[in-house]
């Protein structure tokens, strides 16, 4: 799939292929063109060039009223002039379903979404949560093969939001309906997926299970955008890597290479078959349940260490890395 | 923040205008309409006369609701015109947009007497109409009930309040969010539905809007009937005009005047009212 506005590329090169039932986010900052790829699967753009399918259905050819999918917007879009109930029945209506059926079906999808009670309202009328829960209703009652959501939470205070994730997830179980979840926040994409395909300007980096994704990031960028990292430059020479005092055996061939060092796994312990080095503390960061420390290993080398309790005053210490946890990139 | 004396000096010259040249004079009408005329002196005598005659006679009534026929016709046409315009240019002229509506925006910066008068050109005995068609031999004499009927008055109202029926619909039409029209489109709508159940809806209060203006506006309007409208297509503005005029009847006339400001009025506050139902808060 590509997708050019004039001369610029907003999407390059993408290739996405989603499991059936699956929950796949796709994570990016604003203008990776994350939004723009699902807004072509919805119909709203046409592919510069690419194809879209679903099962054995070309969809890039379709007009979006044709297509088996339906979208949860940023701010939600329910129609002002109808009530609640009317916003739910809106599809099926569309597809000419007979009134009893529209009657049951919106009654189960508002039930569902705890909303019932609320069918006779109109949307201004309703708070925030309550109007992300008729979006989802209005979709779903429709049973779509695939759901879209662009940034359905952005809009929701933290509080709610972390309230809705979990909803969010349950849902999709639930249901089992296909999501493709659309967001910036990295976290959210961890918590709610089965996989998330990270986009940067417009190329996907890499397309991961959360834990695959952050414990074997294949990209600088993916390491530092998915959680916290310290990126080691080290030139490797004969299966042996180098960065300052610091050097380790790897599987790399040589050059200079770059990885990825969770601060999790910078350690003021000792254990067991580690590298061993000196280092005095930089300063501390205070993160609640963590602290972030900022480490001088001499020769330029600093790296940030994630600890728990870290009581000692600033001084000279001594770290100790695992070889393993030295995650080489592809640059 | 500004200070209260501020407030109310500033709140004086438009104060003292409306108080002035607004009013004074609907209550100067107001007080006329209850006077008389005898012998071609208006006397200070108070009484129902002029409305009972009014009522008794049916000229009145009849011209009354030949204005109102020519209004409602006008603004029947004005919006099946101003809407479709309204409607490609808001959501289908993309580019174009700037330069159209600059189009129908320019009519308004022309003299309404010369926009009367071009009409009167285009449909008189020998105007543009019928020599064009006497020329294509479709025509062997120049039709005559083209000018000076109730025809030509509907048609010259048309043109000239057309563009104040198409600006509160093409104003609406630009509130309505382009993501509802997407939901809509995503839930399966086809475009005619996506017209029918959203956009139509959503731009009522537009239409409204701009239904009042072309009737309120054509319902008084006296110069077109005076140029185009001949002796059938006298509308009740010219009864006042020449009551106030030749005839010297101030109070007769005065009467009516407020018999039409009553009635528009009333529909100015209709219309507002419907309006305001389906605002839906939006934010």
């Amino acid at each position: 799939m590509r997708k050019r506005f004039g001369s610029a590329a907003v999407l390059d090169d993408v290739s996405l292929e989603i499991a059936d039932g699956e929950f796949l986010s796709i994570l990016g900052e604003s203008g990776s063109g994350k939004t723009t790829l699902l807004r072509i699967i919805a119909g709203f753009e046409r592919p510069s060039e690419g194809e879209v399918w679903i099962g054995d259905q070309r969809l890039d050819v379709l007009p979006p009223h044709r297509r088996p999918v339906n979208t949860v917007f940023q701010h939600y879009a329910l129609f002002p002039h109808l009530t609640v109930f009317e916003n739910v029945a809106y599809g099926l209506r569309a597809k000419k379903v007979a009134e009893q059926e529209i009657r049951a079906r919106v009654h189960a999808a508002l039930e569902r979404m705890r909303m019932r009670e609320f069918a006779q309202r109109r949307p201004q009328q309703l708070s925030g949560g309550q109007q992300q829960r008729v979006a989802l209703a209005r979709a779903l009652v429709n049973q779509p093969r695939l759901l879209l959501l662009d940034e359905p939470l952005s809009a929701l205070d933290a509080n709610l939001r972390r309230q809705m994730q979990v909803e969010l997830k349950a849902l999709q179980r639930d249901v089992g309906i296909t999501f493709l979840f659309v967001t910036h926040d990295q976290e959210e994409a961890m918590t709610l997926s089965d996989r998330i395909a990270l986009l940067k300007s417009g190329r996907i980096e890499q397309v991961d299970a959360p834990r695959a994704m952050y414990q074997r990031p294949r990209t600088a960028y993916v390491a530092t955008f998915i959680g916290r990292t310290n990126i080691l430059t080290a030139r490797v020479s004969g299966g042996v890597a180098r960065a300052g005092p610091m050097q380790w055996p790897c599987d790399v061939p040589d050059g200079e290479v770059q990885f990825s060092l969770r601060p999790e796994h910078v350690r003021l312990a000792d254990i067991e078959n580690s590298i061993r080095l000196r280092a005095t503390v930089l300063s501390r960061v205070f993160h609640g349940s963590s602290e972030l420390v900022d480490l001088d290993c001499g020769e330029g080398l600093v790296l940030t260490a994630r600890v728990s309790a870290f009581n000692r005053e600033p001084g000279p210490c001594v770290l100790a890395i695992r070889a393993e946890d030295l995650v080489p990139l592809v640059s | 923040m500004y200070s209260r004396a501020y407030q109310r000096l500033v709140a004086i010259p438009p104060l003292a205008w409306m108080t002035l040249f607004l009013f004074v004079p609907y209550l100067c009408l107001f007080c006329y309409s209850f006077w008389q005329v005898r012998s071609q002196t208006i006397v200070h005598h108070w009484n129902l006369d002029n409305y009972r005659q009014l009522i008794s006679n049916p000229m009145y009534i009849q011209v009354l609701l030949r204005s109102a026929r020519i209004a409602g016709l006008v603004t029947l046409f004005s919006l099946l015109l101003g809407y479709p315009l309204a409607w490609y240019l808001s959501f289908h002229a993309r580019r174009r947009k700037g330069l159209l509506y600059l189009l129908v925006i320019i009519p308004l910066w022309v003299s309404y007497l010369v926009r009367a008068y071009a009409w009167k050109t285009i449909l008189g005995n020998d105007g543009v109409l019928n020599t064009v068609l006497a020329y294509t031999g479709l025509l062997k004499h120049p039709v005559g009930l083209l000018l000076y009927s109730p025809l030509a008055v509907v048609l010259t109202l048309t043109h000239i309040y057309t563009p104040f029926v198409f600006l509160p619909i093409y104003a609406s039409l630009e509130h309505i969010p382009r993501s509802l029209v997407e939901a809509s489109q995503d839930l399966g709508a086809s475009s005619t539905r996506v017209f029918r159940t959203i956009v139509f809806p959503l731009s009522l209060p537009g239409v409204i809007a701009g239904a009042t203006f072309a009737f309120v506006l054509s319902l008084g309007d006296f110069l077109s009937p005076l140029l185009v409208g001949g002796p059938n297509g006298i509308m009740i503005s010219n009864i006042v005009v020449s009551l106030f005029g030749a005839a010297y009847d101030w109070p007769l006339g005065a009467a009516i005047s407020v018999c039409m400001l009553l009635l528009v009025i009333g529909l100015i506050t209709a219309a507002e009212r419907v309006e305001r139902r389906m605002q839906y808060g939006r934010s």
